[in-house]
């Protein structure tokens, strides 16, 4: 492997890896904060891939398409909230992961009778539709530069949020201990249905600029809503640093792993997880 | 007698006696439902009674499904007393090595990673040659249950196979209920109950929830064997985390923890199958939102409508 093709494997695992934590990020602290384990988190990203698809056919722009499939997810996870899982706080995982599996066979059903079950693609918009020339023969798509550059400004704007505002005071507050939080006057509940409905609209955004690179598929919530419980269980449970970290080792592993040993690219992940887990069973970084 | 009892032996007779009520179709399906049973009651164990949630379970149903798959002769048939214990013995050392990293993690943790290698073994089935990728194996014969030259029973017959998976359902309860009276499965229970006080009484916890999970993996192998005999076909879509969730579905349909549940649950859950499925091809949205409801409504399972409605009925007399 020479240096050029070496740079873009590492720009495609690194792009690949700030990807899975934006889904991650909601995932995790969604379970930090509300002790919810969420299976339909992977089906906001679908969700958000086929309104990337639709909603940019019907406006003929991919942008104005995020910008309006964002405000539609955080409306879907207010109401996801309010109906289903604010009734979940209390219950014990067997059920929060029965009733989110019961979501997922919902959504995924009710995207087969709106959509079809067709493999659809999403055209990369004109301006970001060219690549940056490497060498005579290799060259890099712009718009996974633009992606990356947009997880990246996000995950800044996240870490802000978390450790800069009142809001996230609130939420670590919240995570760390929900009964002192509510005796002292602040509304949990608001908090949370916040969080949540951040976490919807993180994956569902994901989902939407992925759409022109990955296209869009029925399934595609599911895989990777398990990698990202993966980048989860190896970054530690409710940490969004090792989220982060998580994600770009997986983004790492995978794409290497499909280049070095293509054999075995499918398992190069779980092995990773595997000896994380041995070394460390609570993940590399604990809580927020 | 207790009515549970009674209950009981109607039941056990009314399913010993079903080959002679007719058509063949019904017979198929209620051997289907019996070794979704056994599947289940596998995961009793984990779930009911150790405390451990597993989303990976089909794994160890598929390996032992692809077992069959992988040790059968193309040109002839396969020898069950062989191949039984082989797949048996496959799923249990596949969970005995699984769980060697599982086990060490808790709660949702255990969730995920369950999850995790379930889809890890998908893609080995999936995505390599071995055991036919995608299209999976198909098996030309059913397998011989020949000692000897002796045959006793045919296991071509629908009517002979399903007296032998009732006959293995059967077993595996009894087996379960002497196994969770005995004093290995007092301390699952315990476990399950307080892991601390567990520990601090000096019981190596985690070997115990490795043994159970063991036991619960070469359990499932069976079920998944029984299976691939059934259809005589194998592919990865029976790893499929679906599969998980469904027999975690059957198991909350029944109840937790009474090993018959995870019976009652396999029944309940192929008769909203059937039924579902009979209404419309997507099908799989009124599963989902039955199971939405139920979570909401009705946490107990259906085992719980029975007291629901003696509390509404009679007041809140006698707690469960």
């Amino acid at each position: 492997m020479d240096v050029y093709s070496f740079l873009i494997q590492l720009l495609n695992s690194v792009q690949y890896g700030l990807l899975l934590f934006l889904v991650a990020s909601g995932l995790t602290l969604i379970f930090g904060i509300m002790g919810i384990i969420n299976l339909a988190h992977g089906s906001f990203y679908m969700i958000g891939a086929y309104m990337a698809f639709s909603l940019a056919s019907l406006t003929g722009s991919l942008f104005v398409a995020i910008v309006l499939g964002t405000v539609l997810s955080v409306v879907l996870g207010v109401v996801l909230e309010w109906a289903l899982f604010s009734h979940l706080y209390k219950r014990d995982h067997l059920q929060q992961v029965l009733l989110t599996y019961g979501l997922i066979l919902v959504f995924e059903e009710l995207r087969s009778i709106i959509v079809g079950n067709d493999v659809h693609g999403v055209n990369v918009p004109d301006i970001l539709n060219w690549s940056l020339p490497l060498t005579d023969t290799l060259s890099y798509p712009v718009y996974r530069l633009f992606m990356s550059a947009v997880c990246v400004v996000l995950a800044a704007l996240l870490y802000v949020l978390i450790r800069r505002t009142r809001l996230g005071m609130m939420i670590r507050a919240g995570a760390s201990n929900r009964e002192m939080v509510q005796s002292l006057g602040l509304n949990i509940n608001l908090v949370y249905r916040l969080v949540f409905a951040l976490g919807v609209a993180l994956a569902a955004f994901a989902g939407m600029i992925a759409a022109p690179v990955s296209s869009v598929y029925p399934g595609m919530g599911t895989q990777v809503l398990i990698i990202c419980f993966v980048v989860v269980v190896i970054g530690g449970i409710g940490s969004i640093w090792g989220a982060l970290v998580a994600a770009l080792l997986i983004g790492l592993a995978d794409t290497f792993g499909k280049v070095l040993i293509p054999e075995a690219a499918g398992v190069t992940v779980y092995v990773l997880m595997a000896a994380i887990l041995l070394w460390r069973p609570e993940g590399l970084f604990r809580r927020v | 007698m207790s009515r549970k009892r009674i209950s009981f032996a109607v039941a056990l007779a009314l399913l010993a006696l079903f080959p002679f009520a007719g058509a063949t179709f019904y017979t198929e399906l209620v051997t289907k439902v019996m070794i979704l049973a056994i599947f289940a009651m596998s995961l009793d164990l984990l779930v009911g009674y150790t405390g451990l949630v597993s989303f990976g379970h089909a794994a160890f149903f598929g390996i032992g499904a692809y077992t069959l798959g992988l040790v059968a002769p193309k040109y002839d048939a396969a020898n069950l007393w062989l191949t039984l214990p082989a797949a048996m013995l496959a799923a249990g050392l596949a969970a005995l090595v699984v769980g060697i990293f599982v086990v060490r993690a808790k709660g949702i943790y255990f969730i995920m990673v369950t999850l995790a290698f379930a889809q890890m073994f998908y893609f080995v089935f999936h995505d390599t040659k071995f055991g036919g990728g995608s299209d999976g194996i198909s098996m030309n014969f059913k397998p011989v249950a020949s000692i000897g030259g002796f045959t006793p029973f045919d296991l071509a017959s629908a009517t002979h196979l399903y007296y032998f998976v009732f006959a293995a359902m059967l077993l595996v309860f009894v087996f379960l209920r002497v196994l969770l009276r005995s004093a290995f499965g007092r301390a699952l229970q315990g476990i399950r109950s307080n892991e601390h006080r567990m520990r601090s009484l000096g019981f190596p916890v985690y070997l115990y929830k490795l043994a159970s999970f063991t036991l619960a993996g070469a359990l499932a192998g069976l079920a998944g064997y029984l299976s691939a005999m059934q259809f005589g076909f194998v592919n990865p879509e029976i790893i499929s985390w679906h599969e998980s969730g469904n027999v975690l579905l059957m198991l909350i349909l029944g109840g937790l923890g009474s090993l018959y549940g995870g019976v009652i649950g396999a029944f309940a859950f192929v008769a909203l199958q059937e039924l579902y499925q009979s209404v419309t091809t997507h099908w799989q949205l009124l599963l989902g939102a039955t199971i939405i409801l139920l979570v909401m409504f009705l946490p107990g399972g259906l085992a719980s409508i029975g007291g629901l409605f003696k509390r509404t009925l009679v007041g809140d007399a006698d707690d469960e």
